[in-house]
C-alpha cells in the first residue's frame, strides 16, 4: 500500500510518501495558491519515487490549505496529524509543541497517540514563525540565520507581544547599539515564553516533542527548553511531522 | 393550530412586528427587554407587550464604537448600535426599556442609552445565596412594578401577576419540551433549527400563541419520522448568548457533520427548568425566587450552572462540550475554568472558544472545532 501525506502550511508545503519500506519527502514554498502547492508536491513525490499516480492508494492532506486540494481523499487537522506522526516514532511523547508559520499549538496525547487536549494561539502572530520572519527582516537577515547569530550572554528582553510593536522595539534597540546577537536571543526568548505559557495552561506532561518549521531554529529550541524546564525531543524531520502523520492516517482510512 | 413548521418560527419576528405596530396604533404599550432576568410577568400583568430587542448582529457595531470602547463585548455594542441607529424595529416601538446590572459593560451602556429612550435598570444582586441578595431582588421587583405602573399608567394587580405567571410557566414548559426532544438519537432538530425556535420566541407579541405553536410543533416532530443521518458527534454548546446572526459556531460545527443537540445559554436551556412556584402568598416574592436562580455567570458562586451542564451532558448524551465566550465577557471567560474542569472530569472533550460577531476568525474556529470532533471520532 502506498500513501501520500501533505501538510500545506502558510509558508511551506510539505509532502511525505510512504511506499513499503521506502519513504520520500519534499518541501516547497506554498506561495499564493495552496492548491497548486499541493499539486506540485504530489508531482515531485511521483518524480523522485518513480511511482505512478495509479499506484497511490491514499492521499491525506492537512494544514491550512487542506480544504483547497481536490486530489485528496481526506482532510484532517494538523492537530491529529502531528499526534499521529509523533506517536509512530516517539511513543513516549505526551506533549507536542508545534510552531508553524502562522500558528502555534500545544497538543497532549495519550499512550495510544490519541489527542486528549490541545490549545492554539489566538488571532495574533506572537509566538509563531511569522513573528520570527518579521524580526529577521528588521535585522536584515534571513530567518534561517537567526540561531547561528544568537548571543545568549547579551540577551535583552523584548517586551512587546504585538509583532508590529516588537519590530519598532527592535529598531530602537539597534539604534541604541545593542548587539544583534543579544536582540536575537531576546526574540527567541519572547517566542518561547509565549508558547510555554500556552503549554502550561494545557498542562505539560513529559516527554515533550517540538515540531513544525520553527523547531529547525536551535535558538528557539534552547529557549523553549529553559522556559519549560525539561528536555525536548526534536524529531529528525521536525518540519515533516504533520505530513508524515497524514500519510500514516492514509493507511488507516 | 393544525400545523406548525419551522418557517413559522423563522417568521415570528416579521409577523409580530406588524402586530406590535397595530397594537401601538391602538394605544397599546410595548416594553423592550434585553435579558432573561427581566420578569416579563410584570409587563404582561401591566397589560403591555414584552418584546426581545436586537443585539445579535454585527452590522450596527461600527456605529456603536463611535460612542463605546472597541474592547467591549459585542453583545453590548450590537445592542447599543441597533438602538442608536434606530435599526431595531422592536426598540423603535418600545415605550420603555428594561435593563439589568448583569455586568459592568451593560450597566454603563444603559446610562448612555437613556439619551435615546427611558431605560429602567434593575440592580441584580450577584451573591444570590445571601439573604440580603434575595431581599434586594424582591425590592428591585417592587421598584420595577412601580416604574411600570407610573410609565404605563396602570395599576398592576396581584391576580393579574398570578395569571401572567401561569402564562409564562406554560410557555417555559413548552419550550423545554421542544429542547428535550433532542435527547433522541438522531436528534429531530439541528442546532440551527433549535436556535431558530428558542431564540425567535422572545419576539412574539402573544405568549399564549407561541405556547400553542411550540406544543403543536412538538406533536408534529414526534409524528414525523426523523430520516436525517446520525451525527458525527453530539455537541453541547454553553457560554454567552447566541442568536440568529451570531450562530457561526453552531453553523461550523454542523457543517463538519456534528450536531449541536442542546444549548445551555440565555435563549436556550439555561432558564427552562425554572418555573415560578405558586406556593408563595406574594407573587412578587414568587417571581424573585425564580429569577434569582438563573445560572448566569454574573452570579457568584454559580453552582447551578455546573450542575445543569453536567446533567445536560448525560441527558443529551453529549460527546463534547463547546464553551463560547464573546470577547471581553469576563465572567463567562473566567467561569470557563470551572466548566472545563467539570466537563473533563466526566471524561468528555471540552473546547473553549473566544470570539466576536465578525467573520474574521471563521478559519481558526473551524480548525479548533474540527480537531475537537476528531478527538471524539478518532
Amino acid at each position: 500500500m502506498i500513501s501520500i501525506g501533505l501538510d500545506i502550511g502558510s509558508v511551506a508545503a510539505k509532502g511525505v510518501m510512504l511506499a513499503g519500506d521506502r519513504s520520500f519527502k519534499v518541501v516547497l514554498p506554498t506561495g499564493w495558491s495552496p492548491r497548486d502547492a499541493g499539486h506540485n508536491i504530489i508531482e515531485h513525490l511521483l518524480d523522485v519515487s518513480g511511482i505512478r499516480r495509479s499506484e497511490i492508494n491514499a492521499i491525506v492532506v492537512t494544514g491550512y490549505g487542506r480544504v483547497a486540494l481536490d486530489e485528496a481523499d481526506k482532510a484532517v487537522t494538523e492537530i491529529s496529524c502531528h499526534a499521529r506522526g509523533i506517536a509512530e516514532f516517539y511513543p513516549e511523547v505526551r506533549t507536542i509543541i508545534d510552531i508553524g508559520g502562522q500558528d502555534s499549538k500545544v497538543i497532549r496525547i495519550n499512550e495510544k497517540g490519541k489527542v486528549v487536549d490541545f490549545a492554539m494561539n489566538d488571532k495574533c502572530a506572537a509566538g509563531t514563525g511569522r513573528f520570527l520572519q518579521v524580526m529577521a527582516n528588521t535585522l536584515g537577515m534571513d530567518v534561517s540565520e537567526l540561531s547561528v547569530a544568537e548571543i545568549v550572554e547579551e540577551k535583552v528582553t523584548i517586551n512587546s507581544m504585538c509583532t508590529v510593536f516588537a519590530e519598532s522595539e527592535i529598531v530602537s534597540l539597534m539604534a541604541r547599539g545593542v548587539s544583534k546577537g543579544g536582540i536575537i536571543a531576546g526574540i527567541h526568548e519572547s517566542v518561547a515564553r509565549r508558547v510555554a505559557a500556552m503549554a502550561k495552561r494545557v498542562g505539560i506532561k513529559e516527554k515533550v516533542a517540538f515540531t513544525g518549521g520553527v523547531a529547525l531554529n536551535a535558538g528557539i529550541r534552547r529557549a523553549l527548553g529553559r522556559e519549560l524546564g525539561c528536555d525536548i525531543i526534536i524529531p529528525d524531520v521536525c518540519q515533516f511531522t504533520g505530513a508524515l502523520g497524514a500519510a500514516l492516517l492514509g493507511f488507516e482510512s | 393550530m393544525s400545523n406548525v413548521e419551522l418557517k413559522d418560527f423563522t417568521s415570528i419576528r416579521e409577523v409580530n412586528l406588524l402586530r406590535i405596530k397595530e397594537a401601538k396604533e391602538q394605544g397599546g404599550k410595548v416594553v423592550g427587554v434585553y435579558c432573561t432576568y427581566c420578569p416579563q410577568e410584570l409587563i404582561l400583568a401591566a397589560g403591555a407587550i414584552p418584546v426581545g430587542l436586537c443585539g445579535t448582529k454585527e452590522e450596527p457595531i461600527a456605529a456603536a464604537e463611535e460612542v463605546l470602547p472597541r474592547n467591549l463585548c459585542p453583545l453590548i455594542k450590537s445592542s447599543y448600535g441597533f438602538a442608536a441607529t434606530d435599526t431595531c424595529p422592536f426598540f423603535h416601538f418600545s415605550d420603555v426599556i428594561i435593563g439589568e446590572t448583569t455586568c459592568d459593560g451593560k450597566k454603563k451602556m444603559f446610562e448612555i442609552m437613556q439619551e435615546i429612550k427611558p431605560v429602567h435598570v434593575m440592580q441584580l444582586p450577584h451573591l444570590k445565596d445571601s439573604e440580603a441578595g434575595l431581599e434586594l431582588w424582591i425590592k428591585e421587583l417592587h421598584r420595577l412594578k412601580k416604574f411600570l405602573e407610573e410609565k404605563l399608567e396602570v395599576d398592576i394587580k396581584d391576580e393579574a401577576i398570578w395569571k401572567a405567571i401561569d402564562t409564562v410557566n406554560a410557555e417555559t414548559r413548552a419550550a423545554k419540551d421542544i429542547c428535550d426532544l433532542n435527547q433522541m438519537d438522531p436528534p429531530p432538530l439541528s442546532g440551527l433549527e433549535l436556535l431558530t425556535v428558542t431564540w425567535s420566541r422572545s419576539f412574539t407579541a402573544d405568549k399564549n400563541e407561541v405556547t400553542n405553536m411550540l406544543e403543536t410543533f412538538k406533536k408534529r416532530l414526534l409524528e414525523k419520522k426523523v430520516n436525517r443521518p446520525r451525527p458525527r458527534a453530539r455537541v453541547l454548546l454553553t457560554g454567552c448568548p447566541v442568536g440568529l446572526g451570531t450562530e457561526k459556531v453552531i453553523r461550523i460545527t454542523e457543517e463538519l457533520g456534528a450536531a449541536v443537540v442542546a444549548m445551555e445559554n440565555c435563549s436556550g436551556y439555561k432558564t427552562l427548568e425554572l418555573l415560578t412556584s405558586q406556593e408563595f402568598d406574594d407573587p412578587i416574592v414568587a417571581l424573585a425566587h425564580k429569577y434569582i436562580e438563573i445560572p448566569c455567570s454574573c452570579m457568584s458562586p454559580n453552582a447551578y450552572r455546573l450542575e445543569l451542564i453536567g446533567r445536560m451532558i448525560d441527558d443529551f448524551k453529549a460527546d463534547a462540550v463547546i464553551d463560547l465566550t464573546w470577547q471581553a465577557c469576563h465572567t463567562y471567560n473566567i467561569e470557563a475554568y470551572a466548566v472545563e474542569k467539570m466537563v473533563k472530569g466526566k471524561g468528555i472533550p471540552y473546547l473553549h472558544l473566544e470570539s466576536d460577531y465578525s467573520n474574521s476568525d471563521l478559519e481558526s474556529l473551524k480548525i479548533r472545532i474540527e480537531a475537537l470532533l476528531e478527538m471524539v471520532t478518532g
